[in-house]
């Protein structure tokens, strides 16, 4: 079990540095290598989340180890998603670092599994999560190409038309696969404060008590309300809509980190 | 068996003198029949283009060929040898296999990496093939020229950056628009350059095109040239709205666009990306609007700059490609001398008496009560044998035949000898 997590996290550390030597100078090869690190990464991962899921009975999101590797997952399998879609060159340089970066503090943090807190026991459990984080997993992607734009952007702009800004894809690509994983992302975190709502209401007795976690989704919330609503009455796209989405990320991490870390509540793993 | 290469091109012959040269239409056919009824020449391809004319030929002995070729080149064309002797080039053996490489791989174009040369070198030899014109080593030759012009275009970048201003504005399009078909353009003004840009924009997809012009007749003209809509000068403003691509090359001489006017377009346009290219000298449009959202403004300097780059970019990526020539030609030397006949009858002969072995072996396993002296018997006559059936291609393969390598090539095949060689 754990030898799956380590072997993952080294494969994704290897893709992350291809990922990044393949920004200064790419081949086809550097490029199928970086994948084949990758989808090698992700199959020893996912198989490590099902061990885990069958040792622990429930899935496998209960402590923070657990989390934020489900997290990285989440944004491997809407990579593989948005490259096999949309073919975009060297979105794995931009994703990838971040992957590997939360699957590092996912191994740095304590792995046993604790017996689950019994409130917490139900199929809502499932739901709840699996939303929250494909939802935030497609903000974590937009976060991505929104950088990807800013940088391709800044190339055109400025008149310096390098390599990079040939391998890099259009402007008006990027910008719409922003907006499509926001519009994807967002009825995904609607539905996960729907459902953890719901899941208050039968668990704890009442739809919402302001805990931490539950304000910062909501804030999250509302960003992402701002990101579509200026896209579509204001014409927000472009350069305003990825520095929107970047700063719609920081929120979701967050909401993520902060919130479990600093502050307490039923979503901080702490009884 | 010589491969000689006798040409001119761009750099050594003006257009007055290639164009007397060239081999166009008709002149192909009865040009390759003619060549191949040199007493020297055994096998050719006649490459020809609007840069170049080059005749690429398997021949006996190059020295006597160069002077056939010379004489059938001022004939076929009516020429005097001295008029055109001065253009010409030759390469023999390695240096014509180089020329041959770099030729198909863009080396040698004026424009270094332009990419319809590979499509006219496949041409001429396809041409030749089915006229039966070229030869075995001919057509292994064309066949690793076109698979080395490939390798180059894939391992390096010769060909990817825009070299002209006009091809420069079509590439930053495609970078700022995915697609160009469901954009609309429009020219304001007219000049040739601003015409290449729109003919290469069109070439690229963009259907929708609207003209204007100061002189509104001028712009009718224009739009019906590119099968588009003409717009009285005054009203482009208003066209903006609806406007993803602008080219302007009017002859004001101030700003007809400014930063406050094109703010209000964005607007109304609900800041869909606009592209604007002003190759107007003096400028047109105010360089400030570039620091508009979602707008790119670029003007003739920006674009040569542009260009400037990408040539540099070329020259680097061409020495890459250089060195993937001279790799290619030693491989090709490689089997090129395997053709040589010795190494043939050699693996010929130890083909043969593996087999021998072989057999020998299995007779004797299966004979009971074979004495030292009968076994000594046999594996003479076996031997005997071999050899009696080998002597003769031997004989041949050993003698300077025209049709040498074609005999080689032969019981290569035939016999499966593979000499390791990726050819």
């Amino acid at each position: 079990m754990i030898i799956l997590f380590e072997l993952a996290l080294t494969l994704y550390f290897a893709a992350t540095i291809v990922g990044i030597l393949e920004l200064f100078r790419s081949s086809k090869a550097t490029e199928r290598f970086m994948l084949l690190l990758t989808a090698t990464g992700f199959v020893l991962h996912t198989a490590n989340i099902i061990v885990r899921y069958f040792v622990a009975g429930h899935i496998p999101i209960t402590n923070m180890h657990e989390a934020t590797s489900f997290f990285s997952w989440c944004i491997v399998l809407i990579f593989f998603y948005v490259e096999y879609r949309y073919k975009v060159g060297l979105l794995g340089s931009f994703i990838m670092p971040l992957v590997f970066l939360l699957m590092l503090s996912s191994s740095m943090l304590p792995r046993e599994i604790k017996p689950l807190n019994p409130i917490l026991e139900s199929y809502w459990l499932g739901i709840h999560t699996l939303l929250a984080f494909l939802g935030d997993a497609s903000f974590a992607m937009a976060a991505g190409i929104g950088l990807m734009y800013l940088v391709q952007e800044r190339f055109v702009k400025r008149k310096h038309l390098g390599s990079l800004f040939q391998r890099l894809p259009s402007l008006q690509m990027l910008d719409e696969i922003n907006y499509r994983l926001i519009s994807i992302g967002f009825p995904l975190l609607t539905l996960a404060i729907i459902t953890g709502a719901l899941w208050a209401e039968s668990a704890l007795g009442s739809y919402w008590r302001w805990d931490p976690k539950e304000v910062w989704s909501l804030i999250t919330w509302f960003i992402y309300v701002f990101v579509l609503h200026a896209r579509l009455r204001q014409g927000w796209r472009g350069r305003k809509a990825a520095y929107l989405s970047i700063l719609g990320f920081g929120a979701v991490l967050f909401t993520f980190f902060g919130v479990n870390l600093l502050l307490k509540g039923f979503h901080a793993f702490v009884k | 068996m010589n491969i000689l290469v006798t040409g001119l091109n761009h750099k050594t012959a003006p257009v007055e003198v290639r164009e007397k040269l060239a081999f166009d239409g008709e002149k192909l056919s009865k040009g390759l029949d003619a060549l191949l009824k040199l007493s020297e020449v055994k096998g050719g391809i006649i490459l020809s283009t609007c840069n170049r004319v080059e005749l690429y030929t398997d021949v006996n002995d190059p020295e006597k060929a160069k002077l056939q070729i010379k004489d059938f080149l001022a004939e076929f064309h009516s020429l005097k040898r001295e008029d055109m002797e001065k253009s010409l080039y030759f390469y023999i053996n390695e240096d014509a296999i180089r020329h041959i490489f770099r030729v198909a791989s863009s080396l040698d174009s004026m424009i270094v990496g332009e990419p319809q040369i590979l499509g006219q070198v496949k041409e001429a030899f396809e041409y030749a093939l089915s006229k039966k014109c070229t030869s075995v080593v001919l057509n292994k030759l064309m066949k690793k020229a076109i698979s080395v012009a490939k390798r180059v275009r894939t391992e390096t970048r010769i060909a990817e950056n825009a070299v002209s201003i006009s091809y420069a504005a079509v590439e930053l399009a495609k970078k700022i628009f995915t697609r160009l078909d469901d954009k609309t353009f429009i020219l304001l003004g007219a000049g040739e350059m601003a015409e290449l840009a729109v003919k290469h924009l069109i070439n690229n997809g963009v259907k929708n095109v609207v003209v204007a012009n100061r002189t509104y007749e001028r712009a009718v003209e224009l739009a019906r040239e590119f099968s588009g809509r003409a717009v009285p000068f005054d009203t482009f403003k208003e066209e903006m709205e609806h406007i993803d691509i602008v080219i302007c090359s009017t002859g004001a001489p101030t700003y007809i666009l400014h930063k406050k006017e094109m703010q209000q377009i964005m607007k109304r346009r609900k800041h869909k990306p606009v592209f604007i290219i002003d190759i107007s000298v003096p400028r047109n449009i105010d360089p400030a609007i570039n620091d508009l959202d979602n707008v790119y403004l670029y003007d003739v300097d920006d674009l040569q700059t542009v260009v400037d780059a990408n040539i540099l970019e070329r020259r680097k990526e061409a020495a890459r490609a250089e060195e993937i020539v001279l790799e290619e030609v030693e491989k090709f030397k490689k089997w090129l001398n395997s053709l040589d006949a010795i190494p043939t009858i050699v693996a010929l002969r130890s083909r043969a008496e593996e087999i021998k072995r072989a057999e020998l072996n299995r007779l004797l396993n299966r004979l009971q009560g074979v004495d030292d002296r009968q076994k000594q018997l046999i594996e003479y006559a076996m031997t005997a044998l071999v050899n009696k059936l080998l002597h003769p291609p031997t004989v041949v393969l050993k003698e300077d035949r025209e049709d040498r390598d074609i005999l080689i090539a032969a019981i290569k095949t035939l016999y499966n000898l593979e000499d390791g060689e990726d050819g």
